[in-house]
C-alpha cells in the first residue's frame, strides 16, 4: 500500500480516533501513518454492532411478551453470546439459556445474579428489569 | 553495515515516550524495550518475534465464528522476543483483583513502566462502537496520579488516561483469553543484540509456521482451506445471513485497529525491509515488496468482502473464494522465497 493509497475515510466507528497504518512512500521505503479509517472497516464493524443491537431488540420484545427473562436483553445489549457469556461467568450454555426463562430466573439466587451481574458490569438490581428504552 | 545492536541506558518514568502502533503486543514491546535502551521498531519486534502467520481452526469459535487470525496466538510476541533477543521478562497473573492493584502500585512507584493485558471491552477510552469482549489486549502503564493511571495504549495515537476501577473490571474480565491480571516488564536486559542471528532465526520459524505445518491447520494452506469453506457458504442450504456475519467477521480480523490494514502483512514487510537494510540483504528487501504485494490483495479481499456485506450486486462468494485464493498464492510464494534465502 502506497501512502497516497492510506484510506482517511473518517470512519464514525473510530470516533475521531486515528490508527497506525504501514505503507510505502515514493522511495518504496515504509513509513507508519494515522489513519482516519477505511470504509471497508467501518461496514464491517458496524454490521458486527448492528447485529447485537438487533439480538438485544428482539430480545427485549420477548422480554416485554414474557417469553424471556431481561437477562436476554442484557447478555446481547453488553455485546456478549450465550457461548461468550457461559465463558464470561463460568456456567455451561444450557445453564445460561435456562437461566434466561422468566420462571428461572425469577428463582436464581443472589450468588447466581451477583455472577451474572459482574460478567455484564451492573448492579443485581439492574440486571432484575428491562432499562427504558432510548 | 550495522549487525549489532547496543544497548543504551534505561530511561525514567517520567522520560516514557509514547508511539503510535499498529498492533497492541508489538507495540507494547517496542515501547517497552526502547524505554529500556533497546532500539527495536515495533515491525522488527513483531517480526523477530515470528508473529506474522495464518491460523483457521473451524472447532474453536470466537464470537461464533471459526477462529481465523493472521497472526500468532496472545502472549507470542513477549514470549518470542524472549528467545530472539534476549530479554529476559517477568509476568505475574493474579487471582484476586485487589493483590493485583496493589502490586500494579507498588511496580510503579518503584518507577517500573508495566505491561498489561486487559479486554477492550471495559476501557472507557476506546470508542464504543470498537469495544467487543476481545480479552487479549494490550497496554503498557507508566504512572498514576490519584485514582487515574496514565496509559500509553499503543493503538490509541495519543497517551491517555483511565479510573482504577474501569482498568481493574478490565485486567479481570473472564472468558477466553482472560488476563487474570497480568503484569509484565523486563527483567534482563542483553547488552547487545545480534540481529544477523536474531533475523534468521525468526525467519526460520515463521517459514516453517506458513509452510510446514501439517492438516492446513496454520499456515498458508489454511488461506486455501478457508477460501474453500468461503466458497462452500453459497450452498442454498446455508443461511446467507450466516455467510454474509462469517465474511465480515474475517474481514474484521484483518482490517480493525490492531492489524495495521491487510491482515498484519504491512507490518512483516517493513520489518523484511528493515532486516534487508541493517543486514544489506537485498534479497530480504524484495521478499518485502512482495509481502506487501500479499498485503495489497487481503485489502482487495477485504473490499471485495464489504461490498459482499452490503449485498452489492456483482460480488459473490465465488469472487470472495477467488480473491482469497489470490492470497494465498501470493503469501506461498513469497515464503516460499523467504525460506529459500540463505542466512
Amino acid at each position: 500500500m502506497k501512502i497516497s493509497d492510506v484510506p482517511q475515510d473518517r470512519n464514525l466507528t473510530l470516533q475521531g480516533e486515528r490508527k497506525a497504518v504501514y505503507a510505502v512512500d515514493e522511495q518504496g521505503r515504509y513509513r507508519v501513518i494515522a489513519s482516519s479509517g477505511w470504509e471497508v472497516e467501518e461496514t464491517v464493524t458496524s454490521l458486527a454492532v448492528d447485529h447485537y443491537r438487533e439480538l438485544a431488540q428482539n430480545a427485549r420484545s420477548a422480554v416485554m411478551h414474557g417469553e424471556l427473562a431481561p437477562l436476554a436483553y442484557h447478555l446481547h445489549a453488553r455485546r456478549y453470546q450465550v457461548v461468550t457469556l457461559a465463558q464470561a461467568t463460568g456456567f455451561f450454555q444450557w445453564q445460561v439459556r435456562r437461566h434466561c426463562r422468566p420462571r428461572v430466573f425469577a428463582q436464581l439466587n443472589k450468588k447466581v445474579l451477583a455472577r451474572y451481574a459482574d460478567a455484564l458490569g451492573m448492579s443485581i438490581q439492574q440486571l432484575q428489569v428491562l432499562p427504558v428504552e432510548k | 553495515m550495522t549487525t549489532l545492536i547496543q544497548r543504551t541506558a534505561s530511561r525514567s518514568q517520567q522520560d516514557f515516550e509514547h508511539r503510535h502502533a499498529a498492533h497492541c503486543e508489538s507495540g507494547v514491546m517496542s515501547s517497552l524495550l526502547r524505554h529500556h535502551g533497546l532500539d527495536i521498531s515495533e515491525a522488527m519486534a513483531f517480526g523477530l518475534a515470528s508473529a506474522p502467520l495464518f491460523v483457521h481452526l473451524p472447532f474453536v469459535r470466537v464470537e461464533g465464528f471459526p477462529l481465523t487470525a493472521y497472526r500468532a496466538a496472545p502472549g507470542a510476541i513477549i514470549r518470542g522476543l524472549q528467545k530472539t533477543l534476549g530479554v529476559r521478562m517477568r509476568s505475574e497473573r493474579f487471582r484476586d483483583p485487589q493483590a493485583a492493584g496493589r502490586r500494579l502500585d507498588t511496580l510503579l512507584d518503584q518507577g517500573q513502566v508495566v505491561g498489561a493485558q486487559a479486554s477492550v471491552y471495559w476501557l472507557p477510552y476506546f470508542p464504543p462502537d470498537m469495544r467487543f469482549h476481545f480479552n487479549a489486549h494490550n497496554l503498557l502503564i507508566y504512572g498514576r496520579t490519584g485514582d487515574d493511571y496514565l496509559i500509553s495504549d499503543p493503538v490509541a495515537e495519543h497517551t491517555v488516561r483511565c479510573a482504577r476501577e474501569h482498568l481493574d473490571k478490565a485486567r479481570f474480565a473472564r472468558g477466553i483469553f482472560a488476563p487474570r491480571g497480568l503484569l509484565y516488564y523486563p527483567q534482563a536486559m542483553p547488552r547487545q543484540v545480534h540481529l544477523e542471528n536474531a533475523v534468521r532465526q525468526a525467519l526460520r520459524k515463521t517459514c516453517f509456521l506458513m509452510l510446514r505445518t501439517p492438516w492446513s491447520l496454520i499456515g498458508v494452506g489454511a488461506i486455501r482451506r478457508l477460501a474453500e469453506s468461503v466458497r462452500r457458504l453459497a450452498d442454498p442450504a446455508q443461511d446467507p445471513r450466516y455467510a454474509r456475519l462469517f465474511v465480515s467477521f474475517i474481514v474484521r480480523m484483518q482490517e480493525e485497529i490492531g492489524t495495521g490494514g491487510g491482515g498484519f502483512r504491512f507490518v512483516y514487510a517493513s520489518f523484511l525491509q528493515e532486516a534487508g537494510q541493517l543486514l544489506g540483504r537485498s534479497e530480504l528487501e524484495s521478499a518485502a515488496v512482495a509481502m506487501t504485494a500479499a498485503g495489497d490483495a487481503w485489502r482487495q479481499f477485504a473490499l471485495a468482502g464489504a461490498r459482499f456485506c452490503q449485498q452489492k450486486a456483482g460480488v459473490g462468494l465465488d469472487q470472495l473464494a477467488t480473491a482469497m485464493l489470490e492470497c494465498y498464492q501470493r503469501e506461498h510464494a513469497v515464503f516460499r522465497q523467504l525460506a529459500a534465502i540463505k542466512t
